[in-house]
């Protein structure tokens, strides 16, 4: 029924951080298998519809990654896994139920990150997105002509976000970053050390420099009647009504934890510990770029390089990686700092305001005494498709809720892919899906 | 540029290949991709295969995610599932 596949190395996740680990590997001679949900290998923040249109770091990595020897596997989904990491099990994304199992010796994780999302009244509304959603968008085909657009919630995405909407025709209205102001003018001094990113910030800035950036404002509600018509802005003091067609909200990112919870890596602050040599408390298993935090694409690319090297066998070369690697932590450290979310936003939902979007669970219906585990028991938040993805962060934020232990399959999936590779606690896969 | 058509709830509407469903959809004018448990419109949020919101049935096949679907002439989407 499923196929199978066996590679000295398996990656999962083509974004920078897998590509540059799978290049490495595979240029050292190792069997390299990378395996990604998309169509094509990028990631979220390379992600391309034709090869031109991809940013010049990309092309350059991706074509050395197609030279490399490394097999890419594309729209495939890692749902299970198990033996240490030496067993995966994927979803093929072209026919629904269609598995693909895999065994390796050694797995590098890759997996990035995600949106966070903060319930607000009004937040479910259609053409309420996210602002990775934005560039994801217009990376996907959207046109946002005519379009007027809010930009709000946190982050160093949230210039280059309005540089795209404004750049594919949007009017934007309003640029809102919930950080004070000094703390985002520290950051990007800060940046003074960081030649290509300020060269980015002022092209940003240079893009859309009509709209309006501020600081220390944050959406309240949004209202509307089928979609979003207008968003609510305060800085904790003052109101402020925007009209927009679209309302861009995001909070950072938080990594996709839920491969290495289910593989048993230790988790630290929210992140995968790892080593100097990008290995986690699974020996077999390595995690490189967001997984280990949130620090962009160059430090996603050197952690790839020091995981794929350190994997094949040449430590000694990532070694001479350590101390790049060492100075993009500083800027991490900066960039989550600078960037940390303020009180206020924990009580911007109302009672009534639908905190889990799967299952329409609302606020009033959640006691902060609970742990994560009886909040999906008792309310089912976090129980719909999603699995908790877009709430579990939000709760975490809210009521301090650590994340739930990670089960199979790691998404939705058809019954027709079920019969899983062994479960190393023994128990048979049929009795996991009973399990659930 | 090459187009292919697509069909959303019998209308054909015309996207760039190589668009996802998604893509589609949005500049088409569609706002409501699915309908909650209790009854509300959803659309795209996280536009990267993580919220579920924009799920539709794609040539009969319920529950997939239009921003991880691409553009293939003729297929078939059914919104408000």
């Amino acid at each position: 029924m499923a196929e199978s596949v066996s590679a000295t190395i398996i990656v999962v996740g083509a974004g920078p951080a897998g590509i540059a680990a799978a290049t490495r590997a595979a240029e050292a001679g190792a069997n390299v298998v990378v395996l990604d949900e998309a169509p094509s290998p990028g990631g979220q923040i390379w992600k391309h519809r034709r090869s031109a249109q991809a940013p010049r770091a990309a092309q350059k990595w991706i074509a050395r990654f197609t030279k490399s020897g490394a097999r890419l596997i594309r729209g495939a989904q890692v749902i299970a896994a198990g033996e240490a990491g030496r067993e995966l099990r994927a979803e093929l994304s072209d026919s629904p139920g269609k598995m693909l199992d895999l065994r390796c010796e050694k797995l590098i994780l890759a997996t990035g990150a995600r949106e966070r999302f903060l319930p607000f009244p009004g937040w479910t509304l259609p053409n309420v997105i996210g602002v990775g959603a934005a560039q994801a968008l217009i990376k996907a085909g959207v046109s946002f002509r005519g379009r007027r657009v809010a930009v709000a919630g946190s982050g160093p995405l949230l210039l280059p976000a309005a540089a795209a909407l404004a750049a594919g025709g949007a009017q934007v209205a309003l640029v809102a970053e919930q950080a004070p102001g000094e703390a985002v003018a520290r950051f990007a001094a800060g940046l003074v050390f960081q030649p290509a990113k300020i060269a980015q910030a002022v092209l940003y800035r240079g893009r859309f420099f009509n709209a309006n950036y501020r600081t220390g404002l944050w959406v309240a509600s949004a209202r509307g009647d089928d979609r979003v018509r207008e968003a609510v802005f305060t800085d904790g003091r003052r109101a402020r009504t925007v009209a927009c067609d679209v309302l861009c909200c995001g909070y950072g990112l938080v990594p996709n934890l839920e491969l290495p919870m289910l593989l048993g890596c230790a988790i630290e602050k929210g992140f995968v510990a790892v080593d100097e040599r990008q290995q986690t408390s699974v020996p077999t298993v390595s995690a490189a770029g967001e997984l280990t935090g949130i620090g962009g694409v160059d430090r996603a690319l050197v952690e790839g390089e020091i995981a794929g090297l350190s994997a094949a066998g040449k430590s000694e070369v990532a070694g001479r990686l350590r101390a790049r690697r060492a100075r993009l932590e500083l800027f991490a450290a900066r960039l989550a700092k600078s960037f940390a979310l303020r009180e206020e936003l924990k009580s911007l939902a109302r009672p009534d305001t639908i905190v889990c979007r799967c299952e329409d669970v609302v606020l009033s219906r959640l006691d902060p005494s609970w742990q994560r585990r009886q909040a999906k028991l008792y309310s089912r938040a976090g129980m719909g498709p999603c699995q908790g993805k877009v709430c579990g962060p939000a709760l975490e934020f809210l009521f301090g809720w650590e994340s739930d232990s990670v089960r199979v399959p790691l998404r939705p999936t058809p019954l027709s892919g079920w019969a899983l590779p062994g479960p190393e606690d023994g128990a048979s896969p049929n009795e996991r899906a009973d399990s659930r | 540029m090459k187009t292919v058509q697509i069909f959303v709830d019998g209308r054909p509407i015309e996207a760039e290949e190589g668009a996802t469903v998604a893509a589609a959809m949005w500049n088409a004018g569609c706002v409501r991709f699915r309908t909650s448990v209790t009854g509300e419109p959803r659309g795209p949020l996280c536009a990267m295969g993580i919220c579920f919101e924009c799920r539709v049935t794609i040539d009969g096949t319920a529950h997939r995610r239009a921003c991880m679907e691409t553009c293939a002439p003729g297929m078939k989407v059914q919104t408000g599932g």
